[in-house]
């Protein structure tokens, strides 16, 4: 890995094409689900509206240090999610900083994000924003079972940590993806998935109508529309880690789109059809099914 | 900041100020009024001075009306049918939001008994500038039919500073819709500068607050 000026730039254009794509995918898919329901829906451009709007709301109240903190945790754990993650394999330009231990580092990223916005929306100080840390958390450290067995049964498979070498190992067409050579773990990490993504059976922890909005309670204007902001990249980011590991990558951004548009689809498309589980139903279920198969697939390649 | 009065029959008694003694055996006093609320008063918080960048603002804050999920009197049953496949307001980027603090539009939908005139009075406050008040039925115009009720408000107005009032009695969804779109307009021409209004006239509106609200046992303006 080099560093130049160049490839930062190359970096920064990567992050505003993945958040574009995340903020109209978001919409999209919300689209979808109002279609689902027999609703005409948003304008597929609503997102952007709202990030505007959010932004330009004139007066912020503060709740302390650690509640400016909380967005920025949120936000630096996105997009450090993407700075390590190599998005079109081949391409000098768009695999962005990733090394070859980038796989341990991203799985950290992940429940960084979340550990700093619990301790900003838990100097809210709103009943709500207690209740949906302590749900989010909990639900994520279960989630992360079955896919950190996953992501060592790939590790032990291809005997590599790093992503590109994963992705490089899958470049033979279909039947060399991971899907193919290692059905268990793919199908444990993408039942973590459902829960990383925070659609319908395993949406307790923004819970609309029940704790109210769940952390994000109190954040308004621009916390909101960081918090917003990290949302589109987070879940393109998301999606690409998974499309890396298990389904050949991407060569081109066109490739990307599609293949990181089926697999947040996959999450909506469960969520649709589910209603919402109880916080220990969640948890009962993650560490059931989806743990069973993670261990199967360690099993299998040993 | 004004000065908590535990002498004062409306304040509960887990707001009164007293010392506790904490864990570590030092006694400290609490006055949770004060520690856990922010009195200060309301700011005037002025447009951009540039006036293509307000306009493009505005237009994004008339795209996208959030609104607080807080049903009063009859007139929230008017609110599910315009969520759902018939009447579908987010088609026109209005949504629904659970907590004030992200929220831009309160629908006041009908009357408004002194009790929630309370609640909706701390809920108003609590969200951000601009916002905006819709006022639907005659209660709020009025009191409709509850105009010589002893515990329903007649004028929402002189309580809080109204963008739009939706006459009738039930007024239909369509009605709301098109209230919606009145305030779209309102704000996209920059004239929905009621938050500011507020702000300006507090003490006005304070005093006619504390006037029917007897048990005042918050602070003046709590955000």
């Amino acid at each position: 890995m080099e560093f130049t000026v160049s490839k930062l730039l190359w970096t920064l254009l990567g992050l505003f094409i993945v958040l574009n794509w995340g903020l109209i995918m978001g919409g999209l898919m919300r689209k979808i689900v109002a279609r689902v329901g027999k609703r005409y829906g948003i304008p597929i451009y609503q997102p952007y509206i709202d990030l505007v709007k959010n932004y330009a709301i004139r007066s912020q109240i503060t709740h302390g240090a650690m509640f400016y903190l909380g967005p920025v945790f949120r936000l630096s754990g996105g997009i450090g999610i993407f700075l390590f993650l190599p998005l079109i394999f081949g391409s000098d330009h768009w695999s962005n900083f990733s090394f070859s231990g980038d796989l341990i580092l991203i799985l950290y990223f992940q429940f960084f994000g979340m550990l700093g916005m619990a301790l900003g929306a838990g100097e809210g100080g709103h009943p709500h924003s207690a209740i949906g840390i302590g749900r989010g958390l909990s639900q994520f450290t279960t989630i992360e079972v079955p896919m950190t067995l996953a992501v060592i049964s790939l590790a032990v498979q291809y005997n590599t940590l790093s992503i590109s070498e994963i992705v490089a190992a899958q470049q033979g067409g279909i039947a060399t993806w991971t899907m193919v050579t290692n059905p268990f773990a793919t199908a444990a990490a993408m039942l973590s998935l459902l829960g990383a993504f925070g659609h319908s059976p395993f949406n307790l922890v923004k819970a609309p109508n029940e704790i109210p909005i769940g952390p994000p309670t109190e954040y308004h204007s621009t916390f909101l529309g960081v918090l917003h902001t990290n949302g589109a990249i987070l879940h393109v980011v998301e999606a690409a880690l998974f499309m890396n590991l298990f389904f050949g990558g991407a060569t081109n951004w066109f490739e990307l789109i599609l293949k990181t548009f089926l697999i947040y689809f996959w999450s909506v498309f469960v969520g649709v059809v589910f209603p919402r589980f109880r916080i220990e139903q969640s948890v009962r279920w993650f560490l059931k099914i989806p743990l069973i198969l993670g261990i199967i697939a360690i099993i299998l390649v040993l | 900041m004004k000065e908590t009065d535990n002498n004062d029959k409306f304040l509960h008694e887990e707001n009164k100020k007293r010392e506790v003694t904490a864990p570590d055996g030092s006694v400290i006093q609490i006055d949770p009024i004060q520690d856990y609320f922010c009195d200060a008063r309301p700011q005037v918080h002025e447009p951009y001075k540039v006036k293509i960048v307000e306009k493009f603002l505005n237009w994004a804050r008339s795209e996208s009306i959030w609104v607080l999920g807080f049903g009063t009197g009859c007139g929230s049953i008017e609110i599910p049918p315009l969520v759902t496949p018939r009447f579908d307001m987010f088609r026109y980027g209005v949504q629904m939001r659970p907590t004030p603090r992200q929220s831009n539009a309160f629908v006041i939908s009908g009357y408004l008994s002194v009790k929630t005139l309370k609640r909706v009075i701390r809920s108003y406050e609590q969200m951000q500038n601009p916002k905006y008040v819709i006022a639907l039925g005659s209660c709020t115009i009025n009191g409709g039919m509850y105009w010589d009720s002893y515990n329903t408000i007649n004028r929402l107005d002189q309580y809080l500073p109204v963008d739009v009032y939706i006459a009738g009695c039930m007024p239909r969804p369509e009605a709301l819709l098109s209230g919606f779109g009145k305030l779209k307009e309102l704000i996209k021409t920059g004239r929905a500068e009621k938050a500011n209004e507020y702000a300006e006239n507090f003490d006005w509106y304070k005093a006619n607050q504390k006037k029917i609200i007897k048990d005042w046992n918050m602070p003046d303006y709590n955000w």
